[in-house]
This record gives C-alpha cells, sequence and structure tokens, in this order.
C-alpha cells in the first residue's frame, strides 16, 4: 500500500519522523517494505531568481546572472526557451544532483551530479532545471510539466530549498498489508492504525453534502445475485460539468501512482485511495431503462470494456445492467458504453460490496485486472461502502462540478454498519499470551483501536467497528492487545505445564537415513529434484502408449509444460540431471535420490494416489560398469541386512543385455542397468551412464533388520579353488547355485578369473572359484574335503558338462 | 701379542675398508666370528700348541681380539644399516604436490543436511517426526486450518490443482491435522516435506521444503513458543543470537508472528545478509487458532498450543551463503561437492 506521509497527516498529527513512524507501523504488525522521500534524488536545487538573460550569438542558448540568495549569484547558461530575466526558477547548483535527461528533455536516464561547465567559450556554475529534471510532473505541480523551466512562483524566497515548495520533501511509505487486514488498505485505514499507535486523536474526512430536490422518477435498482453482491448503493448527481481536478487532488493521486483524468473519474479513484472503496460513475444518459439491475452473466454474454476489449462471459461473471444492456463487468471494469465523457452531464455513482471470491475468479479468468478488482479481491467492508458514497457526494461538492440530487437508492442484504458487541474473557486473553497485561493497559490500547472498550470482572465488552470483520475470538483480541504492548513483555518458558514426550525418527524415516549415508560412502551425493516432471520425459524414456508410468497426475496449472506432470519414475530425472552435468565438463561422478512417485488409482484423482518413496542412483564415467553399479546394489543390501538376487530383464530405455531386474527374498524391488545407447546420444551423454531404481515402500518390509550372531566355527576352515570349464553361455551365477545345493557345507563362493583363449576350446570359458568349507559338528579330515569336491564336480558335470580345468 | 693375532686384526680392518654393505658386513663377520669355525674360533683351537706357560696369555689375546672384533664390526653394521635406510627414503623421494588418491565420499544434499540439523534439535526436545502426503485435498491444506474457499489468504499462495479436490500441499501444515484428527494431545510433532507453489524465480522455487512443527496441550501461551524459538536459534546460528517477535497473519494462528533472528553475520550491527537491519527472518509462528483445533476434534478450551514453519531452503542458502534457490535443485556436482557439511 503506497501511503505519502502528507495524505496521513491530513487524518492524524504525526509528530514523529518517517523513519520513527516505520519503527512503529512495524511494531504493529504493519512492515514497511520501503520507505524513501519523494525527491530522494534531488539535492542542492535553490530558488534562483534570472537577473540578466543575454543571447550567445548563433546558438539557441542564453547566458544568465542568477541570484541564487546565500549561495551567491552565479553564472549559468541556459537552453530553455522560456529562461527570462525576472524569472524564477530552480537552481541546480554545483555539486547537485538532479535527474538526467534523453535528448527529448523527457526521458529519465539517471541521476546526475552537476559540475562547472563550459557551453560555447561560456563558463556556467550551475543548471537551471525543468520540472522532468527535478522528478516534478504537471500533476505534481502545476507547470511542471512544461518542456522547459519549471517556473516557480514570484513570492518564492530566493536561495530557498526548492522541495518543500514542490512537494519533494514528502515521504512514501510502501506498507505490506497483511491478508486479515483488507480495512487498511487504504490511506485512512492505515491513519487508524497510525492514530492508534501513536495515541492521537483521528481525524474523519468531511462527508457532508446538501442533497438538492433532483431525483429520477421511478427508477429502480435490483441485485438477483445477493451472494455475490451484497450491498449496492447509487445515487444521481445532476449538473455534472466535466473538467479538471483541483491541484491538490492531481498531486496526491501522482503520489500513489494515479493520472488524473477528469475530475468525476478522478473522485472515484481518490476515494478508492482514500478509503479503500472501488466506486464507478456511469454517464446517466447512456443508462436505458430507468434502472439499474445486478446479475449473474449468461454463458456466451458479451460486454466491452473501457479499454475497448470485447469480453466473453460465463455465469460465473457478474454484470451491471441498465434496463436494457449490461454497462459493466461488477467489480472489474466499466463498460465502454456509459463511461464518462467530457459532455456527461449526469452521473449515477456506484458503491458497492461484491463477493471477494466472485471478482477474483472473474479477473484471473479473463485476464483482466484493475485497480478495483485487485481492491474487491482483498474484502472491501460495508462501512467503507456507505462512507465512501457520502464523501464522493461532499467531494463533488468540494470540487464544484455538480449537485447532489436526493435520489439514493441503497439494496442492502441485511449487513449493518453499526459496530458489534464483542465480549472475552481478560484471562483467557491472558492465558494465550502467557502473560498478565495489566487491565489498565488493556482498555487503554482497545481504546486506541476505537473498540469502545469496557471491563466488568472478568468480562472485556468491545464495541468492534463494522470495518473489522477479523475480530470474533479471544485469540483475536490478545493478538490486538500484544501487538500494541508490544511482543518484548513476552517472557520465554518451556512448556512448564506440558507432558513429556519422546521424540525422534521413526523407523522408515532411521532407514531411509542409513540408506542414504551408506550411499554417500560409496561417492554418492544426494539430489533433490522436482516432484513433477515433462511429458517428452516419458519419450526420453521410450516409454510404450500403455506403460503404468504414462498414467501420470497432470497438473490443472503447471507454471510450464516441462512441469506438468507428477512423476511416475524416478529416472528420467536422474538421466536430465546427469546430462545437465555432462554439459558443464563433469564427466563422471555418482548421485542418488530418495523422492517419491505418484501412482493414482484413477484419472482425475477421486482418491489420494499411491505416493511412493523410491531410490534412484546415476553413475556415469568411463570407470563405472554394470558391476560397479551392481557393487552398489549390494551396498544397498547389506545395509538393509539382506541379499538381493538379480535376473536378466529388458526395458525400454537400458541395454538389453545389461540390466538386471533385483530381487530380494524372491520378490522384485528394483533394476538397474545401462542407459540404452540412442537415449545416452540424444542427451548428449560423452561418458557411459547406469541407472538403478528402487521401490523403498517394498523394501521397507525389510527395514529393522537386526544382524544375528552366529558363533566362530569350532574347526578350521578349508578352501579350494576349483576352475571349471564350461560352454561360454553358462553363468556364474548358474554355477553357484549347482555347487551350493551340492555340499551343505559351502559357505562362501567367490569367482576370482575368467579365462577364454588358447588354451582351452574356442566355445569354452574358464571360471575360477575359491570355495569355502566351514565345518559343524566336527572337524573336516583331508579326504572329507576332497569328498566335497568331487560332488561338486560331478553335479557341474551332469548339469553343465563342466570339468575341472586340467 | 701373537703375530698371529696382530695379522688377524689388520686383516679385519683392511677388509671392512671394502665392505659395501650390511649383507657384506654380515657375510665378512661371519668369516671371523661364525662360532669355532670362524678364523678367531679357529685361534682357539690353536691352544693346544702353545707353551702352557703362555696360554693364559694366549687365551686373554684372543678373547680380546674377539671382543674387538664384535665391537668393530658391530659399529660398522649400525652405521652401514643406517646409510642404507638413508639410501632407501631416499630412493623414494615423492612429489607430495602430485593429487591425493582416495576413495571419494558423497554427501547429503544441503537441504538433507538442515532437515536432519533440525531434526535433531526438535526430536531432543520430543518432537515426532511426521511426514505427510506431497498431494493433498484442499479441506487438509486449506479449509480444516480455517482457510475456506474466499479466504483473502488464499490469495497468498499460488495452488497447484490436480482436480477440483486435489492439490499439492502448499505447507506442510496440511499434514497436522491428519495427526490432530487421529491423535489427542499431547502433540508434538515436526513435519518436514516439500511444499508447492506456483512461483520461479532467483529466490522461489515451484517446490520447496518446509518443516512445521507444532505443539498440543494443557496451557501452551505464546511464552512457551518464544522459549522455544530461543533454544531452537541458539542450537542453530549459535549461543548468542536472539530472536524477535513481531505481529504477522497466518489463517490458522491467532495471535501470529513473524520471527526474526540476531544476524549471525554481523551480531546484529548491520552487514549485507541482513540489510543493514541486524535482524534476519527466519520463521512463521503463532498460537494454534481454536478453530484449527476444534476443527481436528480438541477441545480448544482444555488444550492449546503453538506452531511454526521453516523455510529449510532459504536457511540452507543463509547458512551456505548460496544465491540462487535453483542451484539446490540443479543436482549440479560443483555445486554439491563443495557443500560437505
Amino acid at each position: 500500500m503506497i501511503t505519502p506521509l502528507s495524505w496521513l497527516k491530513e487524518y492524524v498529527d504525526i509528530d514523529v519522523t518517517p523513519q520513527e513512524l516505520e519503527e512503529k507501523l512495524f511494531s504493529c504488525g504493519f512492515e514497511v517494505e520501503e520507505l524513501y522521500e519523494v525527491g530522494k534524488d534531488i539535492s542542492k536545487v535553490v530558488v534562483g531568481h534570472v537577473l540578466t538573460c543575454e543571447a550567445i550569438p548563433d546558438t539557441h542558448l542564453h547566458v544568465c546572472q542568477v541570484d541564487c540568495g546565500e549561495h551567491g549569484t552565479f553564472q549559468i547558461c541556459c537552453g530553455a526557451d522560456n529562461v527570462c530575466a525576472g524569472g524564477k526558477f530552480p537552481v541546480a547548483l554545483v555539486g547537485a544532483t538532479v535527474y538526467a535527461t534523453a535528448k527529448d528533455h523527457k526521458t529519465v536516464e539517471g541521476v546526475m551530479t552537476i559540475g562547472k561547465g563550459k557551453l560555447r567559450g561560456y563558463e556556467s556554475f550551475g543548471m537551471l532545471c525543468s520540472g522532468v529534471e527535478l522528478g516534478v510532473s504537471e500533476n505534481m505541480y502545476p507547470g511542471a510539466g512544461y518542456n522547459g523551466l519549471l517556473v516557480l512562483p514570484e513570492d518564492a524566497q530566493i536561495g530557498a530549498d526548492v522541495k518543500p515548495m514542490l512537494g519533494l520533501d514528502d515521504w512514501i511509505f510502501d506498507i505490506a498489508i497483511t491478508a486479515n487486514r483488507p480495512d487498511c488498505q487504504s490511506i485512512f485505514g492505515i491513519a487508524r492504525e497510525v492514530a492508534a499507535v501513536l495515541e492521537k486523536e483521528l481525524k474523519y474526512p468531511a462527508l457532508d453534502y446538501t442533497e438538492t430536490e433532483a431525483t429520477l422518477e421511478g427508477f429502480k435498482v435490483s441485485v438477483d445475485c445477493p451472494d455475490l453482491c451484497p450491498r449496492y448503493s447509487a445515487h444521481y448527481v445532476t449538473d455534472v460539468k466535466i473538467g479538471e481536478s483541483p491541484a491538490w487532488m492531481k498531486r496526491r493521486l501522482a503520489l500513489v501512482g494515479i493520472d488524473a483524468i477528469s475530475n468525476v473519474v478522478d473522485i472515484t479513484n481518490y476515494i478508492l485511495k482514500e478509503l479503500g472503496q472501488p466506486m464507478h460513475a456511469f454517464d446517466l444518459s447512456t443508462l436505458e431503462g430507468n434502472a439499474i439491475n445486478v446479475r449473474r452473466a449468461k454463458d456466451g454474454e458479451k460486454i466491452v470494456t473501457l479499454d475497448e476489449q470485447e469480453l466473453t462471459l460465463t455465469e460465473a461473471n457478474m454484470l451491471i445492467c441498465d434496463g436494457v444492456k449490461p454497462v459493466a463487468l461488477a467489480g472489474v471494469m466499466g463498460g465502454l458504453n456509459s463511461e464518462i465523457r467530457e459532455t456527461t452531464s449526469a452521473v449515477l455513482f456506484e458503491s458497492a460490496k461484491f463477493a471477494r471470491d466472485n471478482i477474483r475468479r472473474t479477473s484471473r479468468a479473463l485476464g483482466k485486472r484493475s485497480d478495483s478488482s485487485a481492491r474487491y479481491e482483498k474484502g472491501v467492508d460495508e462501512y467503507a461502502t456507505v462512507m465512501a458514497m457520502k464523501r464522493a457526494l461532499h467531494l463533488i461538492e468540494e470540487l464544484e462540478c455538480g449537485k447532489v440530487s436526493c435520489m439514493h437508492v441503497d439494496v442492502n442484504t441485511g449487513n449493518s454498519v453499526e459496530p458489534r458487541e464483542l465480549t472475552v474473557s481478560i484471562d483467557k486473553v491472558n492465558k494465550c499470551l502467557g502473560i498478565v497485561v495489566p487491565n489498565e493497559d488493556i482498555l487503554r490500547i482497545m481504546k486506541n483501536l476505537a473498540f469502545e472498550p469496557t471491563i466488568d470482572g472478568d468480562n472485556l465488552t468491545l464495541q468492534v467497528p463494522a470495518y473489522r470483520e477479523d475480530m470474533e475470538t479471544y485469540q483475536d483480541v490478545a493478538e490486538e492487545v500484544i501487538r500494541m504492548y508490544g511482543y518484548e513483555h513476552v517472557v520465554p518458558a518451556f512448556m512448564p505445564s506440558a507432558q513429556v514426550t519422546i521424540g525422534g525418527l521413526n523407523l522408515t524415516q532411521k532407514s531411509e537415513l542409513r540408506l542414504k549415508k551408506a550411499l554417500c560412502s560409496v561417492g554418492a551425493y544426494e539430489c533433490i529434484h522436482y516432484s513433477f516432471f515433462s511429458p517428452s520425459d516419458l519419450d526420453l524414456l521410450r516409454l510404450p502408449e500403455d506403460a503404468v508410468e504414462r498414467k501420470a497426475i497432470r497438473l490443472v496449472n503447471p507454471i510450464s509444460e516441462e512441469l506438468s506432470l507428477m512423476r511416475t519414475t524416478l529416472a528420467a530425472s536422474m538421466i536430465n540431471a546427469v546430462a545437465r552435468n555432462q554439459k558443464k565438463g563433469n564427466l563422471e561422478g555418482r548421485l542418488f535420490e530418495i523422492g517419491n512417485v505418484f501412482m493414482p488409482y484413477e484419472l482425475p484423482l477421486t482418491q489420494y494416489p499411491d505416493e511412493k518413496p523410491r531410490l534412484c542412483v546415476g553413475i556415469f564415467g568411463e570407470k563405472e560398469s554394470f558391476y560397479t553399479m551392481k557393487g552398489i546394489a549390494e551396498k544397498i543390501a547389506d545395509t538393509l541386512q539382506v541379499s538381493f538376487t538379480y535376473e536378466n530383464m529388458s526395458n525400454t530405455f537400458l541395454h538389453p543385455y545389461q540390466t538386471a531386474k533385483v530381487l530380494c527374498e524372491g520378490v522384485e524391488v528394483g533394476y538397474f542397468g545401462k542407459l540404452a545407447y540412442d537415449i545416452a546420444d540424444e542427451c548428449d551423454l560423452r561418458t557411459p551412464m547406469f541407472v538403478m531404481e528402487m521401490d523403498l515402500k517394498i523394501l521397507s518390509q525389510w527395514y529393522g533388520k537386526k544382524p544375528v550372531f552366529t558363533p566362530l566355527p569350532k574347526f578350521a576352515e578349508e578352501k579350494r579353488d576349483l576352475a571349471i570349464v564350461v560352454s561360454k553361455d553358462i553363468t556364474c551365477g548358474q554355477l553357484e547355485a549347482v555347487m551350493k545345493d551340492a555340499c551343505k557345507y559351502i559357505t562362501n563362493i567367490t569367482l576370482f578369473d575368467i579365462y577364454e583363449g588358447e588354451q582351452i576350446a574356442a566355445d569354452k570359458k574358464s571360471m575360477a572359484f575359491t570355495v569355502v568349507f566351514t565345518p559343524k559338528d566336527e572337524a573336516f579330515t583331508a579326504e572329507s574335503v576332497d569328498g566335497f569336491v568331487k560332488k561338486i564336480l560331478k553335479q557341474l558335470g551332469k548339469n553343465f558338462g563342466a570339468e575341472l580345468r586340467s | 701379542m701373537n703375530a698371529n693375532l696382530e695379522q688377524i686384526k689388520q686383516e679385519i680392518i683392511a677388509g671392512a675398508e671394502e665392505l659395501a654393505s650390511s649383507r657384506e658386513v654380515y657375510e665378512f663377520k661371519k668369516k671371523f666370528l661364525d662360532g669355532k669355525a670362524g678364523k678367531i674360533g679357529l685361534l682357539m683351537k690353536e691352544m693346544k700348541n702353545i707353551p702352557p706357560e703362555q696360554r693364559a696369555d694366549y687365551g686373554k689375546g684372543v678373547n680380546e681380539l674377539k671382543e674387538w672384533a664384535l665391537g668393530f664390526l658391530g659399529e660398522l653394521d649400525v652405521k652401514m644399516k643406517e646409510k642404507e635406510l638413508q639410501a632407501r627414503y631416499e630412493a623414494e623421494k615423492i612429489d607430495i604436490s602430485l593429487p591425493a588418491a582416495c576413495s571419494e565420499e558423497g554427501n547429503l544434499q544441503p537441504i538433507t543436511l538442515v532437515r536432519n540439523q533440525l531434526i535433531d534439535i526438535f526430536s531432543g526436545m520430543g518432537f515426532e517426526i511426521y511426514e505427510g502426503a506431497e498431494i493433498e485435498t484442499d479441506y487438509y491444506n486449506f479449509t480444516a486450518l480455517n482457510t475456506p474457499q474466499d479466504h483473502p489468504a488464499r490469495d497468498m499462495q499460488d495452488t497447484f490443482y490436480l482436480s477440483p479436490e486435489f492439490l499439492l500441499r502448499t505447507q506442510t501444515s496440511a499434514g497436522q491435522i491428519h495427526v490432530m484428527e487421529k491423535q489427542q494431545p499431547p502433540i508434538k510433532i515436526l513435519s518436514p516435506g516439500k511444499v508447492f507453489r506456483s512461483d520461479d524465480d532467483a529466490t522461489h522455487s515451484p517446490m520447496f521444503t518446509q518443516m512445521e512443527g507444532l505443539v498440543v496441550d494443557k496451557g501452551i501461551t505464546l511464552c512457551d513458543l518464544q522459549g522455544m524459538l530461543d533454544v531452537f536459534v541458539k542450537k542453530i546460528y549459535g549461543e548468542g543470537t536472539k530472536t524477535r517477535l513481531r505481529p504477522s497473519y497466518f489463517p490458522f494462528t491467532e495471535p501470529s508472528v513473524e520471527v526474526d533472528c540476531s544476524c549471525f553475520e554481523c551480531g546484529g550491527s548491520g552487514c549485507k545478509l541482513c540489510k543493514g537491519t541486524g535482524w534476519i527472518e527466519i520463521l512463521g509462528a503463532g498460537v494454534v487458532n481454536n478453530k484449527v483445533l476444534e476443527n481436528c476434534g480438541i477441545d480448544s478450551n482444555e488444550y492449546s498450543g503453538f506452531a511454526f514453519g521453516i523455510g529449510i531452503e532459504r536457511t540452507a542458502m543463509l547458512k551456505y551463503g548460496i544465491n540462487n534457490i535453483k542451484l539446490l535443485f540443479e543436482s549440479d556436482l560443483r555445486v554439491l561437492k563443495q557443500l560437505n557439511d
């Protein structure tokens, strides 16, 4: 909320500095996001009296002697066409700061410091200034818009600082208003808070006016949708003379960023800022049927707004109509057909309360925002609706631009602007705060906030003004008390009356953290990616049309198509992360992520989807292989005290022969493999990438498995190295399985070498294993181990035609 | 002195000159002192050929020679070994500025680091950790939190919708309702998790991480909130850190406060980090609005509570001096490797 200090001072005597006021506002809940002097960039500019002014031959320039009072008399060269001897103009002294302008003398191009200069051989000690150079527009100071020197009044004191006379010493507060205080979305609303916090009297804006006997016979106002428009008031103004607003009004509007248009329109804008009530003025001559009707639009109905755009409406939008046609899009923008023109001679003012939700939705749906819609979205109170109409009629009289008729229509669905009585327990207020605020302080604070408090025993009774719709319970009262009493009075305590609770992570949370730390220990870095991804990611993974991953939940209003689907796999984000790294020159590394995938039971959603935590690992670089990734899988198994088995599998985005399904006790828990070459190429990967994804929801059934201690063997273990020659298509896993089956004493089998070459047949390979035999009840003899080996070889021979390498 | 003994002594002295390694010293020593087989040992065998009256002197002479030889060659052995050790070290001279060879240890993401740190602090204060769902209903995210359909607070957050009913939670507070519906006080929970708002710039990401705390029990007041925050900021930002409450607004708390802590960079004197104010905004908090308690079936006459919400990214960015929130989600190894905490 942009609030000029000068405007605030109309309602409150402010005797503190702008910085002190900022501090006060901050402490009572109004953060000043920006505080600056209007003329913050202007310094050392004084009133100068031009004593002599001589043309410099063959140029448009003049050389002047300028009396700057106490600062001295200076020779200054000037190119403006309105410089003249005897005139008073702003002089930027040497060392002054003013705005630099482009060649058009209108466009500001930053701030400049004035130095001594020389033009056409004439020395110049300063600069005579235009309005633009001082940041003063025509609306802020009459005459300042002239493309030449800003002419100061004849009685301006020579040598005096120009800032006060141009209003450049004013201050602007940009105040953040929280959503619970729509009543402070106006300068007068802020003034109420300022008066309370400074403990000063609040001066009301003048609301008086005199009605003439003029009226509109039979004029009717009706509201068909009271749910969207709880209050609608209209007042007829005759003898309207459209013209310019007075300088004071134009200046105030300029300070809050509004251009003056014409007196009647300016009055509505002024009241929007002053009281926070959007108003609208219809040219009465354009209204047909002697009526105003507020109703929902029909589907497909059209209106052309003030900005000459045609909008197509739905039943969700609200229209103000005359007896025949729509004349305004309620709360958002007036219709082109009823706008105020120079020829307007009679006006119908509207001051209404529209449901904020309706205005917000209309504004968003149609992409049409205005100061009015922005204000309505935050919520307008009854109090302002009534006050604003009175203020508008007062200003019509004050500006002498019309006569106030006696035709006033007010459609009210039963809301009152009278204060509501609210009684709360003082004890409850204090118990909420945890301190005891003395009753006299409570009374003082509530009085300052215009709640007219009375205390009877434990009961505090307030008369809550209609604009304070947020005040409902003792908690609201507690907040009012403490924000004015001061949060520094809160004494730190540590839940003396609370019961002891035992906190901490649960098993799932602990296990996920253990997994993360285990992955860090193998050199992987944790990543966090967005929970949404792109439809193109599904294509990247070459997923078929009927893939379960394609049944992803879509955002209704995504930021972009790239972030429009809820993830059904973490693999795509990981591949993209690796691609980004490779683009930046990181050609090797290990990354992992634990995040949710979102599997809907049906689309569109009618119940919570299955949110499943997954683990995704991505490793890349020349050193990585299927087996380094398998090592990471084994690390995960070890961390969870489980063992994994692996089976060949294929999917659409991994290498057909370097991909494994991971099973834990026979249950599928995930997959890993080498990224398919076409995808690696598409992502411009320069080194091989391997990706793993595991379903932590399934794995969680093994969380918390405790290690079981096996007593150390009483008798010595025996080891045998066996080199087995088999045909090339037999896998290590097959051999291991048969060996384990063949002898119950085997406790470990480790492959340590594979040989293919001249020493054995061309279609064969030799696989060398170390087999560990652990005795149970009695020690082995040399013969017993030889017996085991024989048995193993026999089984291998039977199953695979395997032989011991000679 | 037997001339023979003297000759052996000279032979040892002369021979020692030629020795180049401790191995040679060993071999040389063996030649003279290998028990009875060495040259000196053999001298003792000569005893029988020595006239009896000279035998005592002879024996003494041989023993003296043996002692001397042991000492002389022992000393030589020590010197030689020292020399050899030195030479071995010299031979293994390396360039210590060559790159280190180590197995790389990865690291947790900065958001997880901060999250874990906060969890540690609050676990110690008796908070359980509850992670709710990312996809929520309008009811749990807004309505139950005292933010009905047309409430202006809904404008504060741009919500991603999945259907008219389902949305991506905009705040972890949503999870608290689930907890309060299932559990009667005492409640002390901390809800960390991903939340989503339709915002995208240098300080806003459409997904970010919040950590919401909730305490509901008998007699909980604003003073307890202040007390807990004091402990929290001291643990995370250092002993001398102070807190300041100032009024704010959240639909689910009343009174609501913004909490600032004294700037941990400058200690409160004003610097670039705190924009000269001496204070840094760290979280929003307040006394739980009774309407929220009642919505969950908790009797607000008996129980009261406080709640607070911390932005994890903001805390991480402040802590590590990260200037763009996007860096936290890009998984750039050059960034991740730096933030090893």
